[in-house]
């Protein structure tokens, strides 16, 4: 376990340092205005003079090596349109709560609500339950979220009599935000529960366990369920980091001041540190997550240290 | 001889729902099981072997159904049992099973002993560190060594014939009066099975359980039934004590079955096999089921189906062969040849 681990580890930093030189080597790609709040007024000298400050000038190798000798002690660099001269790391501290907070709630709520689901549409096979669920599980993967979020703005603000906009100090505006990013992860962990509680069920172990005279429910709750639910583990942290990292659209909809909006807002402004940061802190998001999937998958089934290449599936 | 009967089935009909059509899938079968006894069911893939087991279970996929007939137990008749609680009073605690494919039938995700352990709890009331010391004990029976470390690992540290010594206990766990072994060495190696064989029939003395074989493997039958039942299209046609079917059978299906023996073969000719398919269950089988592909057919096999007709007390087929009428047609040489000198490994 611990060398399955160490492993994982170590081919989970070679790929983030292989995404962080990407996303480095591709904003150096990006136009010089990107650094300066007032390249229009600038004259050639002082546009010089400040590439040469920020080392913009030197080779890229050089550009990327003092990058990450500042990544190693925590420091993002500075914006430079969107609050000029700032730390980044600052300015994401600000947002980052909300989102968190938000994240953290809506995945709450799918897992209360995919779980049940899941599980009642593999009870019910070809039933009302597994029906619901499918018609459920294609509208949302169908129709684009931007049109049921809308949807669930305009009808939802008014049946609640609330205002449109969130606001941090009134808990009741939380409500719609957290329950449309909900939405999809409920239908795809149900769907993803109900699928591989289906495959455990038509195993042998479950017909021996029927066979030795356990009940239904209790073939479900301790074989079927406990089983199906380890494979649907590995995809958990991955699709909470997503989640806390914020739901760009339902952010600029709500207009809530979080990481999301962040991200739309420095593009806007070509803010060219800013963008780099995120960019690379949302890729590592994914890096991790994949990383405390298979770490946890590892610990929970017993298989997977006897594995010798990583993954199972 | 008189023998007690544990389980009688009579007249049984099984149907199933494939795609809207209905499959008549086991057609009339009676059977009484003895106390004690080792009963083996042979036939062909798709005879309704499993099928007709899984009745006394109640263990049919959702799309199967008796649909008439009794299987009397102790006095209650299984086909009217309609809830879960009702089966649960049979499963584990009257009749266990051993599935084929020891490799998918346990929990990849329990430890061997927390399977048997729950098969413990649920039918011998015990709980805790008693439920602990049974399971170890049974560990030992089945022949596994070193049971205190062994039942803390998962199956997949198990190889295939040791996992299938799990899967025994695990049966013998529940304290079963019945066991049934549903192929239990089809997938096993070859060098493992006379082992797990052995095993079994140790056991069966042990728990004085009474066992029912099904397999197609004629090997294992020789080796541990004392009774045969050969099933076809669904139905018994011929059973009898090991000896009366494998040295004086009276189908002709029994005839083909022995026939395909490779031990009876003569070295250089090709192998004896039985030509077409079995029928086709969704269509009513008009006569002798086994008809269409008996070259020596009569022309009554294609018209009624044969009663059963007594060969002697203990040993029964259903075939026009044996009707005092029929003209007498001598069995195929390689049967008689089975007859007269036996088979190496079949003694």
């Amino acid at each position: 376990m611990l060398k399955y681990s160490l492993k994982r580890l170590a081919s989970s930093l070679i790929t983030l340092l292989i995404i962080i030189t990407v996303v480095f080597v591709l904003l150096r790609q990006m136009p010089i205005e990107g650094y300066f709040d007032n390249f229009e007024k600038a004259d050639a000298a002082t546009i010089q003079a400040k590439l040469n400050q920020l080392g913009l000038n030197d080779p890229i190798p050089v550009q990327l090596w003092n990058f990450l000798k500042n990544l190693f002690h925590g420091d993002l660099g500075t914006s430079a349109r969107y609050s000029v001269g700032a730390p980044i790391t600052d300015l994401i501290a600000k947002k980052a709560p909300v989102s968190i907070k938000l994240g953290v709630m809506s995945m709450a709520l799918s897992l209360m609500m995919g779980i049940p689901l899941g599980t009642a549409m593999a009870r019910s096979k070809g039933k009302f339950w597994d029906k619901f669920g499918t018609v459920y599980i294609v509208f949302i993967n169908a129709v684009p979220a931007a049109v049921y979020y809308i949807f669930i703005q305009m009808y939802g603000t008014s049946a609640l009599n609330i205002s449109m906009l969130f606001d941090e100090a009134k808990p009741v505006t939380w409500i719609l935000p957290v329950f449309s990013m909900s939405l999809g992860s409920t239908a795809s962990y149900a769907m993803w529960l109900r699928r591989y509680m289906v495959d455990e069920l038509n195993k042998d172990y479950v017909r021996l366990a029927r066979a030795k005279g356990v009940s239904s429910k209790k073939i479900m709750m301790s074989h079927v369920f406990r089983n199906a639910f380890v494979p649907m583990i590995q995809y958990i942290p991955t699709s909470l980091l997503y989640t806390i990292s914020g739901s760009i659209y339902i952010e600029s909809l709500y207009s809530i001041p979080g990481m999301g909006g962040l991200l739309v807002d420095v593009i806007g402004r070509q803010d060219n540190p800013m963008v780099q940061a995120i960019v690379m802190i949302y890729s590592c998001i994914g890096i991790v997550g994949l990383l405390l999937g298979d770490l946890l998958m590892g610990m929970i089934d017993p298989r997977i240290s006897f594995v010798k290449k990583e993954g199972a599936r | 001889m008189e023998r007690e009967t544990i389980l009688s089935v009579r007249d049984l009909d099984v149907k199933f729902n494939l795609r809207g059509r209905k499959l008549h899938a086991i057609r009339g079968v009676s059977l009484d099981l003895y106390k004690g006894e080792s009963l083996a069911i042979v036939g062909e893939s798709g005879s309704g072997k499993s099928v007709f087991v899984k009745t006394f279970m109640g263990l049919l996929d959702a799309n199967g159904w008796v649909d008439g007939g009794q299987i009397l137990y102790k006095g209650e008749d299984l086909v009217q049992f309609n809830t879960e609680k009702q089966w649960l009073k049979m499963r584990g605690k009257e009749i266990a099973m051993v599935l084929q494919d020891p490799m998918t039938s346990l929990n990849p995700l329990k430890t061997i002993g927390s399977q048997i352990i729950e098969a413990i709890e649920l039918h011998q009331n015990m709980h805790g560190e008693e439920a602990r010391k049974e399971m170890l004990s049974i560990l030992t029976d089945v022949g596994i060594a070193e049971p205190e470390r062994r039942s803390k690992q998962y199956p997949h540290e198990f190889s295939g014939g040791m996992r299938q010594r799990v899967v025994i206990a695990i049966a013998v766990a529940c304290r079963p009066k019945i066991l049934i072994c549903d192929e239990p060495t089809t997938a096993l190696d070859v060098t493992i099975q006379a082992q797990i064989l052995n095993l079994i029939r140790n056991l069966k003395k042990k728990y004085e359980l009474t066992t029912v074989y099904i397999t197609h493997d004629l090997g294992v039958v020789a080796n541990v039934a004392d009774r045969i039942a050969v099933m076809y299209a669904g139905d018994i046609v011929e059973i009898g004590l090991c000896e009366e079917v494998f040295y004086q059978p009276k189908h002709p299906y029994t005839w083909a079955l022995l026939s395909s023996l490779p031990q009876l073969g003569v070295k250089g000719e090709p192998l004896y096999s039985i030509h077409g398919t079995p029928p086709n269950l969704f269509n009513e089988v008009k006569g002798d089921a086994f008809a269409p592909r008996n070259p020596r057919a009569l022309k009554i096999d294609f018209e009624k189906r044969p009663p059963y007709f007594q060969v002697s007390e203990t040993h029964k087929a259903r075939t026009w062969l044996l009707d005092p009428r029929a003209p007498k047609i001598d069995p195929p040489e390689a049967v008689l040849k089975l007859a007269s000198e036996g088979v190496k490994g079949y003694e």
